[in-house]
């Protein structure tokens, strides 16, 4: 039913308001409604300015320089585009298998950004809205907010993200913006003390994620909102292993329909885009992709951690599994649908992340020194991995003489872009609809945005520092009305 | 360190800095321990004073440093604000005029440019982006070199005729479209004599002339002037020199 929102059958006679741009969330979004005058919404839409231009940027250089210069594409989460560029270069110089040493070392790496990068979105910019309800006062909900209410919470997702941080500072030598990877594996080893420093905090981390998967599970199962806010069907793409495991890292594609289907399964990520398109619609910048024997209206997907939780056959550790376990029992064993359950499943993965990183930090391989090797040079290469929020596709092409001709990139917020629609759209037709808007009703909006990415444009912004201006238009454009608020996280 | 010979002095911001008979100012400085920013020179071959960054004040009068001839009794001024920052504003115009982007270029941390620029205090640059296209030359199997990287210090231009008696580069043009070109029947380094063990492509202050496969093999913080910098560097570097040349 909410499909029907996206295009107005006469926008002319309508009012026009902006969300423009999203507290909280990084980057440049905006979501437009069209209202006539008894406030009953016409249509709904996510307009995301993505920086398409890096592709063309990147043509003209030489293929080792793209897994560093990637990392400029996101402030949150520069380690995601570190590895896939990684991987895909590793193919350019023909590896299509690390030394177990560098292979590990990397998805150590990718384990402290996945841990940083969940509590940072759940902590810090989802916890003001589930804890304190979304259209609390605007004061009050804020990171400063759940630390004055919530202290110890606040002060486990503040060192959460910092052990990530460590983690990933120990591998790539920086916290952000390292040059971990290079063609063919990685450029430092860790030693003895790093590992041991890191090691002697994972008891405490897995002990707080665990506690923050209970913490979010009890707040939705009370929640009045999670059953009906933004739950819509749809199909889910992730990656698995050959045994159907979840894997951050590596694997093959899954598609599962809202039903649980398989769609397509295994799929050598080599050969994406002979089961995804992108369709471009003219009001927006951001492409929206498709399974391609779905087409464009049936064949969208989400990514991300739910998708992640939904498609796999299991986790590898203990008690991640578990709750994984809880997890799909909540939803009688078939799917989760619910927007919400994102902020579950992503601190399912954190404890997932958290277990991981104590595993690979006691495996002896982790210390080794052999970190690079070589193979047959080739002139396209294919880099996909799961990031924080979903499955992101990084794809090059190069000349004879190792520079870029082709890009392609497909970041994880692009493949949810036709799923955060139907978010707003849902949510618009459930909550705002024939109501007087407030800024907490319109907040709603930005709850069910944020619950799948606080990452929009993938563009660096200060965290935190943007406005929220809400501007009332006409049809013809013209601001009858303008609401302003400060963002104080 | 200085023999016996060595007698003779100038003055140097207040301080008397021993010389050698045909030294010029830059290494008697540098021997002595007191660091003048500079970009064009390397002592390893004859200097050609074109950066001016090495700029001193000798009895009233600015001069290269490193082409400049040592003088008993001179006085000659370096660590004054006026220099500085006629060294800051030199450096910035460098940044300005090439695609200088330290966070993702391979040289970052070996960068004797960005390693000057923190040398200098520089903070920010007062000059807009050129922006430039000037086209990369990845012809060669070994050897890339980055025309929007390349400062025309003349390195490898002196390096590739005087050592390597190749004379490979030269410099063409003037002004500010002044570039760096290759002798070839096209124009592309792999048509070229250069080779990878040439001593041209070995001395590139910046990441404009490099070896292919070595990018990023070392880690940030373990690179050049991660460890030391430049300042320290080049007069440890150059005392060294000076040990191993004249004892
Ligand atoms: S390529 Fe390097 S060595 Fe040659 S002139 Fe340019 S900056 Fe100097
Ligand atoms: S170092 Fe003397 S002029 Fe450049």
């Amino acid at each position: 039913m909410t499909r029907l929102l996206e295009t107005a059958a006469h926008p002319r006679s309508l009012r026009r308001v902006a969300i423009e741009p999203i507290t909280r969330v990084e980057g440049h979004g905006k979501v437009t409604l069209l209202l006539d005058e008894q406030n009953r919404v016409h249509q709904a839409r996510l307009h995301i300015v993505e920086f398409r231009g890096f592709e063309k940027f990147i043509q003209g250089r030489p293929y080792w320089e793209v897994p560093v210069l990637v990392q400029r594409l996101c402030g949150i989460c520069p380690v995601s585009h570190h590895l896939a560029a990684g991987k895909a270069v590793d193919m350019l110089v023909g590896v299509r298998q690390l030394t177990p040493t560098a292979e590990k070392l990397r998805r150590l790496l990718h384990k402290g950004q996945m841990l940083q990068s969940h509590a940072l979105h759940f902590f810090h910019l989802a916890s003001p809205d589930l804890l304190f309800g979304f259209d609390s006062e605007v004061e009050r909900r804020n990171i400063i907010g759940v630390i004055g209410e919530h202290t110890d919470l606040a002060v486990h997702g503040v060192m959460l993200r910092k052990f990530g941080q460590q983690v990933i500072k120990a591998v790539a030598g920086k916290r952000i913006h390292g040059t971990a990877c290079i063609p063919g594996g990685m450029n430092k080893a860790l030693t003895v003390e790093e590992r041991d420093t890191l090691r002697r905090e994972t008891t405490q981390m897995i002990r707080w994620s665990q506690e923050a998967v209970r913490l979010c599970r009890d707040v939705l199962e009370k929640s009045e909102h999670a059953p009906i806010f933004g739950v819509f069907p749809s199909n889910f793409l992730s990656l698995v292993r050959a045994n159907g495991m979840l894997d951050f890292y590596d694997g093959g594609l899954r598609a599962r329909d809202a039903q649980g289907a398989t769609i397509f399964d295994h799929v050598d990520c080599t050969r994406y885009n002979r089961y995804i398109h992108e369709e471009v619609k003219s009001w927006s910048y951001m492409k929206f992709p498709f399974i391609i024997n779905l087409g464009d209206e049936e064949g969208w997907y989400r990514v991300g951690p739910l998708a992640r939780l939904n498609n796999c056959d299991g986790l590898d550790t203990v008690f991640a599994e578990h709750e994984r376990q809880v997890f799909r029992e909540a939803a009688g064993g078939g799917m989760q649908h619910a927007t919400l359950a994102y902020h579950w499943a992503r601190m399912i993965e954190m404890l997932h992340a958290a277990e991981g990183i104590e595993r690979l930090l006691d495996d002896p391989d982790i210390l080794g020194t052999d970190l690079v090797t070589r193979g047959e040079p080739a002139l396209e290469g294919v880099g996909v991995i799961e990031a924080p929020r979903g499955t992101l596709f990084h794809h090059y092409k190069v000349d004879e003489n190792d520079m870029i001709v082709r890009a392609n990139l497909i970041v994880s917020t692009t493949n949810n872009n036709q799923a955060m629609n139907e978010a707003v759209r849902n949510v618009a037709a459930t909550y705002l609809d024939g109501n007087k808007l407030t800024e907490g009703l319109l907040n709603h909006i930005e709850v069910a945005v944020r619950a799948y990415d606080p990452c929009l444009s993938c563009a660096t912004h200060a965290l935190g520092k943007m406005p929220l201006v809400v501007e009332l238009v006409d049809a013809e454009g013209t601001v009858v009305d303008k609401m302003v608020k400060d963002a104080r996280d | 360190m200085i023999s016996s010979e060595t007698k003779k002095t100038f003055r140097l911001d207040g301080k008397e800095i021993p010389f050698r008979e045909g030294q010029t100012v830059f290494d008697a400085a540098m021997a002595a321990g007191v660091y003048i920013p500079h970009l064009c020179h390397n002592p390893d071959f004859e200097p050609h004073s074109s950066c001016r960054l090495c700029t001193v004040i000798v009895n009233g009068r600015p001069f290269a440093s490193c082409t400049q001839p040592a003088v008993a009794g001179q006085d000659v001024k370096s660590d004054t604000p006026e220099l500085n920052e006629m060294r800051r504003t030199l450096t910035e115009m460098l940044f300005a005029e090439g695609n200088h982007y330290c966070p993702a270029c391979e040289k970052s941390g070996n960068c004797r440019l960005q390693a000057t620029a923190y040398a200098l205090g520089l903070q920010d640059n007062q000059f807009p982006q050129f922006f430039p296209r000037r086209e990369v030359d990845s012809s060669h199997p070994d050897i890339i070199f980055d025309r929007d990287r390349c400062i025309l210090c003349g390195l490898c231009l002196r390096i590739s005729r005087d050592v390597d008696k190749k004379s490979v580069f030269a410099m063409t043009d003037r002004g500010i479209g002044t570039t760096i070109v290759v002798d070839s029947p096209s124009g592309l380094l792999a048509d070229s004599k250069v080779a990878r063990t040439d001593e041209a492509v070995q001395h590139c202050p910046v990441g404009a002339l490099m070896m292919k496969g070595e990018a990023y093999m070392v880690p940030i913080g373990r690179r050049r002037y991660d460890l030391r910098p430049i300042n320290e560097d080049s007069v440890a570097e150059f005392q060294a020199r000076e040990e191993a040349l004249h004892g």
